[in-house]
């Protein structure tokens, strides 16, 4: 409002400039409302899948085949079935076998790389940098059939999760890209400086780069992390044989299945593969938008 | 180096060795990784294209015979070509343009941001399966809170998932729904344009279109670009929940060996990802799954060569 007084200094009368900071102040007030009608327009869009699913979790069987949007009596029982369905709690070992190794075998297999691209001068480094880029952007199924002839016949290692959790011992090319991302950020004089300290290149990436790139290298973990326990073709694949090592997200679909029109059930089902990852946002919220921005903006 | 080896003092060369050595230490994991799960698949996928071969006999070579099968006989090729083309174009767009609205929307709240931000975000985390399990819900036709609202404003009540000309609408949706990591990285974006050039323009009489056509879009561009490519890249791949939501909509799930009607209905939710699927692990038709695959592979790298020239930014190194 100041603003508009003051960029027109001119000769009104006190009582027009009063009247035109009331329109001032109207416009804005009736922008605000504007902005955030639709704003709650957009939340209901975004939140009501969530709050359906839920209610539905909570209704009887019966209700449940009904079209009804509210639970007459709430069911919490549907989640104890839930639980005690057979297999079920060895979709959560399995997920968490495969999410939480197959992260900590990535990092530690791609920080050296990225810090090499990142950091070191030799030749073929681009070379080097356009053959990541390229694996990032190769769709799964492209080498799938190769590879699934590998692990079945040399190996005997299908109708478990190893063929998904033991390439990640050798670098994940996403990884790779977004962590060496970082590190350029990290100016080479703080390497360089290591290095007059006598430090060798590991020590240097150990001790003086990884406590700098630890928001970096906590985006990374949290994406792997993600991508492992929504990753769906590849327990298709390597899993779907042996009922025993299923993961949340390839058994969530069969669970449909075998409770046909339960939608109650399956809902509930639902929830709890997505809440552990909610969560798990909740608590790494600012690490995880770092993580998203860095894919996009720096570069 | 170019000066002959002779001139190189044998200290120097033996640093150079020593950086080398190094240099490959650091990159040993990759370059295992690369061999093994890069270049042997797709030189093995290469070779496999032109035997024939059912995973247990021998193979034996077989010509062109795979190529000609399913370009010219195999009865989904064309239709899931289509497919994955409508999804590039529609629901790419779709999400960028919903992803930048959203993005602009956050930055002129006053109230309420935090709440916001993480109501438009959340949606993002829901796993992939899940996600289409809710929406396979929430919009199926019988008893769905999405057909019942419809039904109680007098609206159309569409088949969505069960319907072939409503079932990517649908996916589009529910892609839409998750919106978040564009959200995110418009809004960093959009927080980088100088604030000057938006007073500059007001000064100049601007309106809201004009500030954004001459101001904000000129200096998002290249992320509204990058947004398109990795956008046309992910829904190259786009395979979970057309798969998901075809054999949720059909009733027929269950284990590997299953049949259903592939990208049901109509063969409407069927994208390029799901051939290789369907020839190589349904028919057991190694040789036709890996022409497949290579149709799948060389359109990536089209896709993926555009970016890589478009953005020269992604190759910038500071040293």
């Amino acid at each position: 409002m100041t603003v508009t007084t003051m960029t027109r200094p001119t000769t009104a009368s006190p009582s027009t400039t009063t009247a035109a900071a009331g329109a001032a102040r109207r416009r804005a007030v009736l922008h605000w409302v504007a902005v955030h009608s639709v704003a709650v327009a957009a939340a209901l869009f975004f939140l009501l899948p969530f709050v359906f699913v839920f209610l539905t979790s909570v209704m009887s069987d019966r209700q449940a085949l009904t079209g009804d949007l509210w639970p007459h009596q709430w069911q919490w029982g549907n989640y104890l079935k839930v639980w005690q369905t057979p297999g079920f709690l060895g979709w959560w070992r399995n997920t968490l076998l495969y999410a939480g190794l197959g992260t900590l075998l990535t990092i530690v297999s791609s920080l050296p790389v990225a810090y090499a691209l990142a950091k070191f001068r030799f030749r073929g480094r681009n070379l080097a940098l356009m053959a990541v880029i390229s694996m990032m952007m190769l769709p799964p199924q492209v080498t799938v059939i190769p590879m699934y002839l590998f692990w079945a016949k040399q190996l005997h290692l299908t109708g478990s999760l190893w063929p998904l959790i033991i390439p990640m011992a050798f670098g994940d090319a996403f990884s790779i890209f977004l962590l060496r991302q970082f590190l350029l950020t990290i100016p080479k004089e703080y390497v360089e400086a290591a290095r007059i300290d006598g430090c060798g290149e590991l020590r240097t990436l150990l001790r003086v780069i990884l406590p700098m790139a630890r928001p970096a290298v906590a985006a990374v973990a949290l994406f792997q992390f993600f991508y492992c326990w929504n990753d769906y073709f590849g327990p298709q694949i390597y899993a779907s044989e042996n009922e025993g090592a299923w993961t949340l997200s390839y058994g969530l679909e069969s669970f449909k299945g075998a409770h046909h029109t339960d939608w109650n059930l399956t809902m509930a089902a639902t929830l709890l593969v997505m809440a552990p990852v909610i969560v798990l946002f909740f608590f790494a919220q600012k690490a995880f938008i770092e993580g998203v921005t860095l894919t996009g903006v720096k570069g | 180096m170019a000066v002959g080896s002779t001139a190189v003092p044998a200290a120097l060369k033996r640093k150079h060795r020593r950086e080398t050595a190094r240099t490959l230490a650091f990159l040993s994991p990759w370059l295992i990784g690369f061999g093994f799960f890069f270049a042997y698949p797709l030189i093995s996928t290469v070779y496999f294209s032109f035997m024939r071969y059912d995973g247990f006999t021998a193979p034996t070579f077989n010509g062109l015979k795979n190529w000609d099968y399913v370009f010219n006989h195999y009865p989904f090729f064309w239709q899931g070509l289509r497919n994955t083309l409508w999804l590039v174009v529609v629901m790419v767009a779709l999400r960028v343009a919903f992803g930048l609205g959203i993005g602009l929307l956050i930055t002129k709240l006053k109230t309420g941001v935090g709440f916001f931000r993480t109501a438009f975000y959340l949606p993002y985390l829901a796993p992939p399966v899940a996600a289409t399990m809710a929406f396979a819900f929430l919009l199926n036709p019988g008893t769905g809170p999405v057909n019942h609202l419809l039904g109680d404003l007098g609206l159309p009540q569409p088949g969505w998932f069960t319907d072939p000309s409503w079932s990517k609408p649908a996916l589009t949706m529910l892609a839409m729904w998750g919106i978040g990591d564009l959200m995110v990285i418009f809004m960093a974006a959009l927080l980088d344009v100088p604030k000057e050039q938006y007073e500059a323009a007001e000064l100049d009489g601007a309106g809201p279109w004009q500030k954004f056509r001459y101001v904000t879009y000129p200096n998002i561009s290249p992320i509204v670009m990058f947004a398109v490519v990795t956008g046309v890249i992910q829904t190259m791949q786009y395979y979970t929940q057309a798969i998901v939501a075809g054999k949720v909509a059909s009733g027929v799930i269950g284990g590997s060996g299953q049949q259903f009607e592939p990208g049901y209905p109509h063969g409407s939710t069927w994208t390029l990802p799901q051939m290789v699927y369907n020839l190589g692990f349904q028919r057991f038709d190694t040789g036709s799954a890996c022409v497949a695959a290579l149709v799948l592979f060389a359109i990536s790298m089209a896709v993926t060569s555009l970016l890589l020239r478009r953005r020269s930014g992604f190759l910038s190194s500071e040293d």
